[in-house]
């Protein structure tokens, strides 16, 4: 996380001398597909701990079924949002080297990991059974800002890396062939990002509905 | 004494009454409840009505008889509208009747489809017209056999399901269409010898599948010998009955790999795949419930795929 800052930092000072300027974007890239994996995999030894605590202290019958269905609905979003979190590291910003030197790379990543730290925060004191107030306020209110953020450092990235996939044709096939198929990647891009409107606004109410529905059954984690 | 029985009906999510039946005799069945509860509320027909004795039990079947359920001098029922039905038949119909037109309009290349200059022309490739007889007797075997062959269990199908089903299936045969029909289509690599095989194992096929539609329809319209399971006739076509509970969808998946095959087209293969994987899981219900329905089940059928699946 510290790593990461740096990298930020540095860029905004400009030390990175010209003729590094593809460096730092491909292990800056690297670094976070590597944190994001790790990260993800904590999350899941967090969760099976959160898990086991649950059953040690008996059934939590009512609780579940009152953040049941949102908290299903808005879990496959979230899954969504790992794909696609996964889909804009390699298959946007590595494949297309051009668009790692972009600012608005630099948005996302700072938004994603803002975000990851109090996220990870929050699950270790859980687990913990000891969540500062902060924390729990902390996330549910830098996501207001957060979370457009980080969509538009998306958006802007995938919009960088459009001319460039049309001049070069990155991972598109074309007619004719033995196997009869086609594939555009530039369509598929702007199919993807006409796909953030409806993908979004529903992650955008995933956070205020969680919190209302932890406010309404006492919920303290 | 007497002993008529009472019924009243909840709203499921808020628990309001919606009636209150006076005077309903014993053996009276769900669907004359249902009938009744549509004279006092026009909108809800019976199709659409949901009737359970638990707010989140599963749904009383129509042909229940009130004195058989567990409920005392007063029935309490909560209802639940599952929304705009159609029948079967209508429903069918429209998920068949797209994929036949819609490959029609890319076989004659109708304008904007692909370059103005390409408008109306034909494919020099023998196959590709090979490729559409054969989906469009694929479909209009299908749209025959839904007027004259099916009979449904269920009555009707959400509005909803209607809409997702038929995009799934007009969606995938516009994308195959698409690319079968394309000025730059590129026949199968092992030419004529590839496409007539394909040809023989898809007549087989279809002849296969309706076969076992024709049994099943027999089955059910027989209805005087009590419930069977189905088993083979003297139609070697229905032998496969020795191996599979749903022949059915073995031959329907053996059309679309021959298709795939003939027309060497990756999308086909695409839309093969994930028809088998969803005939797999219906395949599987149905068997299951035949194993549980009937005692003396063959034990040596599986599912979809002889002694595989």
């Amino acid at each position: 996380m510290s790593a990461a800052a740096q990298g930020t930092s540095k860029a905004a000072h400009g030390d990175v001398a010209p003729k590094k300027k593809k460096g730092p974007g491909a292990l800056a890239t690297a670094y976070l597909v590597i944190y994001n994996v790790v990260m993800t995999a904590g999350w899941l030894v967090i969760a099976v701990g959160l898990v086991r605590a649950y059953v040690a202290r008996g059934s939590y019958h009512g609780l579940y079924y009152s953040i049941e269905k949102p908290l299903k609905f808005f879990q496959t979003g979230a899954l969504l949002e790992v794909l696609s979190r996964v889909f804009l590291t390699w298959a946007v910003t590595h494949s297309v080297r051009e668009v790692q030197s972009e600012d608005s790379v630099l948005l996302f990543v700072t938004a994603w990991t803002v975000t990851e730290i109090i996220r990870y925060s929050f699950y270790t004191f859980s687990l913990l059974n000891h969540l500062p107030y902060l924390i729990k306020w902390a996330r549910y209110t830098f996501f207001i800002l957060l979370y457009p953020m980080g969509v538009t450092g998306e958006l802007l990235t995938i919009y960088a890396a459009l001319p460039y996939v049309q001049k070069t044709g990155l991972y598109s096939v074309t007619l004719p062939n033995k196997y009869n198929f086609s594939f555009d990647y530039y369509t598929f891009l702007i199919l993807i990002m006409i796909s953030y409107i409806p993908r979004k606004s529903i992650g955008r109410l995933h956070f205020p509905l969680q919190k209302s529905a932890i406010r309404k059954t006492g919920y303290t984690g | 004494m007497d002993l008529h029985l009472k019924v009243e009906v909840l709203d499921a999510k808020t628990r309001e009454q919606l009636c209150f039946l006076d005077k309903v005799e014993p053996h009276s069945t769900i669907g004359d409840i249902k009938s009744l509860f549509y004279k006092l509320y026009p909108r809800w027909y019976p199709a659409r009505q949901s009737l359970t004795l638990d707010p989140k039990g599963k749904f009383l079947r129509d042909e229940e008889i009130l004195q058989s359920l567990p409920v005392g001098t007063t029935a309490t029922m909560y209802f639940k509208d599952l929304g705009p039905q159609l029948g079967w038949t209508t429903v069918f119909f429209a998920e068949n009747i797209g994929p036949l037109l819609i490959y029609l309009l890319f076989y004659f290349r109708v304008p904007y489809i692909y370059s103005d200059r390409c408008a109306f022309t034909s494919s020099p490739h023998k196959v590709v017209t090979m490729a559409c007889v054969c989906h469009t007797f694929h479909y209009l075997k299908r749209l025959i056999e839904t007027i004259f062959v099916h009979r449904f269990s269920h009555g009707s199908m959400p509005l909803r399901t209607i809409v997702k089903n038929c995009l799934y299936y007009w969606g995938f045969s516009a994308w195959l269409a698409y690319y079968i029909n394309h000025p730059l289509y590129t026949p199968p690599s092992y030419g004529e010898v590839q496409v007539h095989y394909a040809m023989v194992i898809f007549a087989i096929c279809e002849m296969g599948n309706f076969s076992i539609h024709l049994s099943l329809s027999h089955l059910r319209g027989d209805r005087s010998r009590g419930r069977r399971f189905p088993v083979p006739s003297k139609n070697p076509f229905t032998w496969l009955f020795f191996f599979v509970s749903c022949p059915n969808h073995t031959y329907e998946v053996g059309t679309w790999v021959s298709f795939s095959i003939m027309t060497q087209c990756l999308p086909v293969a695409v839309f093969t795949v994930l028809g088998f994987i969803q005939m797999t899981v219906w395949a599987k219900g149905k068997h299951r419930a035949y194993v549980r329905e009937f005692k003396d089940y063959p034990a040596v059928r599986v599912a979809i795929i002889p002694l595989i699946l």
